[in-house]
């Protein structure tokens, strides 16, 4: 009887698979780099030759446990060949040098739509707390201490240039502060989920508590020194929160107008640059923790703190409009 | 696994099984992680995570010493912990190709849902989620006072409605989605076992010494291997894969063997049944498979013949 072809296939390629099979052991065990650079090159070449064996083995082989074998050990080796791979350091160099700003960048309408509903917010709190006091209770309610209608100009005034002693208690509050605002940032990003409805009430909300702020200060003449308060760490922060606000109407977007593709896919693919978005905004928070927690608690001088608002401004502007602009025109090719 | 009958198993697995189109355009089998894995990979997960801040809190002020001088301590633990919080797992999964130490724990793996590079961005977005998945309804519950003082009963109804949705969303759909998968475009599935089994047909002259190859001790005619199909001859292969110590093991030898006999109506004496066994199904795959080369594929014994 001739030799049937399914056993003389196994023969002549088992090889391969065994090899294959024991490098993907090594990596699953000590890490992609434990191998040595001619196992790695090897690789995807052993991976692909496992691949049409695959294919090879389902049409001509009726043994179920070598097509199953074939099934599990591409499975194995796809994870190792597709999961991600690069170096985390050439990871993170890629993804603030080019990708994230690039992602801004693309998302250039989102930003402008939760720019103006946080501004809307703020006209709008401010236009009514200006025409009476009270409205400020419902926008910003009454837990600010020392900082409502009902407090003296001075008062106001001091607490805009209060110093902290303790230098802990400066880190704390900076962290505390921190981690308070980049967990709203990163929760108004995933209620885009929820077709961004949420994410634009707590842009617009955002703003009313801006406008109320700032209607109470300037009704008492200490808008300047505000500003001052504010904009040092505010560029930042303010930058960060509609970055990941946009990011949760871009969510939302992906939801409801998906094109001709389906939602699901649509929202991948937005949810994708989204997080990126998220992530680039958790960072510029927690600068901004940094500014407002030590910067701002310890100068006091006027024209320093607008300068590093300016600074801060101009900084943000020029990483998000510029950086990374070649290697973005040269991917899309 | 005996609790279960092979076939219900097969059913429950058959619903979870997805082809997933590499880039090279070859369909790789993968079985969708069952719920109750990744609430436990998640578990563990978690409580590695509560292990690590904890550990670090101590050692550092064991290290500091006295309580007054620790005072950069608390913001440090509070960032700490947060970037714990939110970036554990996209950490490892994209250090590990897919996997965190819960995952790998349990054998389940993130894959691309297209079948494409698991990306960077992809391992960002699903994870992002669980901030809003998991620990807003948590803190919310445990601790409305400092998230919303005196929030209404009403909220607190609809917070915990909002987390039972979301918990029990991946049940809910047929390819046990979270959210996190959804806005990622991600799959969790199992990690495969690669163990290949030597071939029934070319079995090494180390084996029993009854199943030395060579002429067959039984053959079979044209008209007796139209019989059966590709699905009986594979369940005749799980059957001779079956370790000759499980129990009941010749007791299923012998019932098959006379079925096969009894259907065939095969003449000839039958000393040895294993060996008939072996015998028949060498024959018949070697037939099946010839009839797969021009064109011909006989699923079953239902399947027309010819």
């Amino acid at each position: 009887m001739a030799e049937m072809r399914s056993v003389e296939f196994r023969r002549e390629r088992e090889q391969t698979w065994r090899e294959l099979e024991h490098l993907i052991q090594l990596a699953d065990t000590s890490g992609l780099r434990a191998l040595a650079s001619d196992q790695l090159a090897r690789l995807p070449h052993l991976y692909r030759a496992t691949l049409s064996s695959l294919s090879v083995a389902r049409s001509i082989s009726l043994d179920r446990a070598l097509v199953e074998y074939l099934e599990s050990l591409a499975g194995r080796a796809y994870f190792v060949v597709y999961g991600t791979r690069r170096h985390l350091r050439r990871q993170l160099a890629d993804f603030f040098g080019w990708k994230l700003p690039a992602t801004v960048r693309r998302a250039k309408w989102h930003i402008a739509i939760a720019c103006a509903i946080t501004l809307a917010g703020a006209i709008a709190a401010y236009a009514l707390t200006r025409s009476d006091a009270d409205y400020y209770y419902s926008f910003v309610g009454d837990m600010a201490e020392g900082r409502t209608p009902a407090s003296s100009t001075a008062e106001l005034h001091d607490g805009l240039y209060h110093q902290e002693s303790v230098i802990g208690m400066l880190a704390t509050f900076a962290a505390a502060l921190f981690s308070h605002n980049a967990r709203i940032a990163i929760v108004a990003f995933a209620l885009g989920f929820v077709v961004g409805l949420p994410t634009l009430l707590l842009l617009f909300y955002n703003g009313l508590v801006l406008g109320a702020f700032v209607a109470l200060y300037t009704s008492r003449g200490l808008a300047v020194d505000l500003w001052g308060w504010m904009l040092p760490h505010g560029v930042t922060e303010l930058t960060a929160v509609i970055m990941c606000g946009a990011a949760g109407l871009m969510l939302g977007h992906g939801l409801v107008f998906s094109g001709a593709r389906t939602p699901l896919d649509s929202l991948r693919e937005r949810g994708r640059s989204a997080a990126v978005i998220v992530v680039g905004g958790v960072v510029m928070l927690f600068v901004a923790g940094l500014i407002e927690g030590v910067f701002r608690q310890t100068v006091t001088s006027v024209p320093a703190r607008y300068a590093v608002a300016i600074v801060t401004a101009v900084g943000w502007l020029a990483y998000y409009g510029w950086c990374g602009r070649g290697r973005d025109a040269q991917e899309r090719g | 696994m005996p609790a279960m009958s092979p076939a219900l198993r097969q059913a429950e697995h058959a619903k979870l099984v997805r082809d997933i189109v590499t880039p090279e355009g070859v369909p790789i089998r993968f079985t969708l992680a069952p719920a109750g894995d990744r609430a436990a990979a998640f578990m563990l997960d978690m409580v590695i995570q509560c292990g690590v801040v904890v550990a670090v809190v101590l050692g550092l002020s064991l290290a500091v010493g006295g309580a007054d001088r620790a005072s950069w301590l608390t913001p440090f633990v509070i960032i700490l912990a947060f970037f714990i919080v939110n970036f554990y797992f996209a950490f490892f999964e994209v250090r590990w190709q897919g996997a965190t130490p819960g995952k790998r724990k349990l054998g389940l793996r993130v894959i691309d849902a297209r079948g494409g590079q698991l990306e960077t961005s992809a391992v960002l977005a699903r994870n992002l989620v669980r901030e809003l998945e998991v620990w807003t309804p948590l803190r919310f519950m445990l601790a409305k006072g400092t998230l919303w003082p005196d929030a209404p009963g009403w909220a607190l109804v609809l917070a915990i409605a909002w987390t039972l949705v979301i918990l029990l969303l991946p049940l809910l759909n047929r390819d046990r989605l979270r959210v996190g998968d959804l806005v990622g475009g991600t799959r969790v599935v199992l990690q495969p076992k690669p163990m290949l089994l030597p071939d029934l047909v070319d079995e090494p002259a180390t084996a029993a010494a009854t199943n030395v190859r060579g002429a067959p001790t039984y053959t079979f005619t044209e008209t007796q291997l139209e019989i059966y199909g590709i699905y009986e001859l594979q369940v005749l292969e799980g059957l001779l894969r079956q370790e000759p110590t499980s129990l009941g093991y010749f007791e299923s030898v012998r019932t098959v063997t006379e079925k096969i006999r009894d259907k065939l109506t095969y003449q000839g004496r039958v000393d040895d049944d294993q060996r008939f066994l072996r015998d028949f199904y060498a024959a018949l795959r070697a037939h099946l498979e010839q009839r797969i080369l021009f064109g011909q594929r006989r699923e079953d014994k239902f399947s027309d013949k010819r």
